[in-house]
């Protein structure tokens, strides 16, 4: 955390998101600890955790949902901690996907998708709708575009969330236990969404119990507990061969 | 001519015009409490903490002191600051302030019944306070205020006959002078309340039935 180390990280580098002695506290409760990380632009990586363990906070404080009491966050280059502008930028590059969808259940499928491009880019209409339409193909619901969420089916519900991130067109991609609120049979079409969307080379932090997504396409695997980072290491090292003896346990508990 | 004139079929004709301008003077309070109300909700929910003491102060103020006291603090306030007295205008301002507390206090229930992932969802999107409040959240709080709100309007109503006090000539003032020249108060008042009633009722009957189809258009 030297004047130097900051001047890099600042600069054109390939950290999509930097992470240096991140300190959150709610009240008495110490909810981030000390947390270091480093995300290069491209990589995936998998957050898993113990509930209240800091993983969603964690990635909610990327965007800035909650803010942090000390430390530094870059993303893309914005530091956040410089605050107003910065913030606005790094939402509009930074895409989220919610644990329970958090669609706008007054608009249709096709508006939910258009609102922030409009809004937000000044896109016109007739391309913003197009735009919207070609994602909602990716995650294969194109019929779905007229319809209201409360019409669509949790696994759909959720892949309109990802297209209306992706409308937005961002570096970053951060999912907070996207498959969490979803039927059993509806996690596999969530899955093979973001599966598709990590082939074409989109920077992910997902936090997610799915580990078998986690083998698959995780550059990284973090492990939290209590506030602090605990283990991070690729898929091959951190379930052939964890380290941390409360890893161990939890990867017991769910597997 | 006789000193007292009996209650007849002019005399009800009289008091059932008069409701024009409790109708007037309602939709001026209504209009003006509506937008005052808005700012009242908005600094409720502010992240500002001046903000949101100042519109909670207001709200006490007005929810915690009785009508009549407030038309007459406006009415006789306006002459203190030297202004001319006028029934017309104080009313409206008192009645305008008044619905602002009240509109204000039930607005700002409806905007936090929105869930939290809602303005979260917005925000995530590079959505700014104004149009993250303009097209997410308060529409879908309108959905729910509209119920209460017309609840609210039936209140405002039958609370501008305390502005007769001030000598503004509304339906319960123009009972009042009939009554003076034909001494029938039963007649008369029990026409008053039949015109309140008729502007009420069906107002109290669409918002039950606003509430019934709220309710069961949350039922998922």
């Amino acid at each position: 955390m030297t004047g130097i180390a900051a001047a890099d990280i600042t600069g054109s580098s390939d950290l999509a998101v930097q992470m240096e002695g991140v300190n959150k506290w709610y009240g008495a409760f110490h909810a981030l600890k000390n947390i270091e990380l480093s995300v290069r632009r491209g990589e995936r990586i998998v957050i898993c955790g113990p509930s209240g363990s800091g993983k969603s906070t964690l990635i909610r404080c990327i965007n800035q949902l909650e803010t942090i009491r000390d430390g530094r966050i870059v993303v893309d280059g914005h530091d956040l901690t410089a605050g107003g502008k910065n913030v606005d930028l790094v939402r509009q590059e930074t895409g989220m996907v919610f644990q329970q969808f958090n669609l706008f259940p007054h608009m249709t499928v096709l508006e939910n998708c258009t609102l922030a491009p409009m809004k937000v880019r000044g896109i016109a209409r007739v391309e913003a709708e197009k735009t919207a339409r070609a994602f909602l193909e990716r995650v294969r619901i194109p019929e779905q575009a007229e319809k209201y969420p409360a019409q669509l089916s949790g696994g759909q519900q959720q892949r309109v969330a990802i297209a209306r991130a992706l409308c937005m067109n961002p570096k970053i991609m951060l999912f907070d236990e996207p498959t969490s609120a979803l039927d059993p049979e509806m996690v596999k079409e969530v899955l093979d969404t973001m599966i598709d969307l990590a082939k074409e080379g989109m920077t992910m932090l997902c936090v997610t119990h799915e580990m078998g997504f986690a083998r698959q396409v995780a550059d990284r695997v973090i492990f939290m507990d209590r506030g602090e980072i605990l283990e991070m290491d690729t898929p091959d090292a951190f379930f052939g061969n964890p380290k941390n003896e409360r890893l161990k346990t939890f990867l017991g508990q769910i597997s | 001519m006789p000193l007292i004139r009996p209650f007849g079929l002019p005399e009800f004709w009289i008091i059932v015009m008069a409701a024009k301008w409790t109708v007037a003077l309602s939709a001026i309070a209504f209009a003006g409490g509506g937008l005052g109300g808005l700012l009242i909700a908005l600094g409720r929910v502010s992240d500002s903490k001046w903000l949101r003491g100042l519109a909670t102060g207001f709200i006490r103020l007005f929810q915690g002191t009785p009508l009549l006291m407030q038309l007459f603090l406006v009415f006789f306030g306006m002459n203190i600051l030297g202004l001319a007295i006028n029934p017309w205008i104080a009313a409206a301002v008192a009645l305008t302030l008044h619905a602002s507390a009240f509109l204000g206090e039930i607005w700002r229930g409806c905007i936090e019944a929105v869930p939290s992932g809602q303005r979260e969802a917005a925000t995530a999107l590079g959505l700014r306070y104004v149009n993250r409040m303009r097209y997410v959240v308060l529409p879908q709080a309108s959905r729910i205020a509209v119920a209460p709100t017309v609840g609210f309007l039936v209140q405002l109503i039958k609370g501008t006959s305390l502005a007769a006090i001030i000598g503004f000539t509304e339906l319960t003032r123009q009972g009042q002078i009939i009554n003076n020249a034909t001494f029938s108060p039963f007649m008369v008042f029990g026409t008053v309340a039949a015109v309140y009633f008729v502007l009420c009722w069906p107002l109290s009957v669409l918002a039950r039935r606003m509430e019934f189809r709220f309710s069961r258009a949350t039922e998922r």
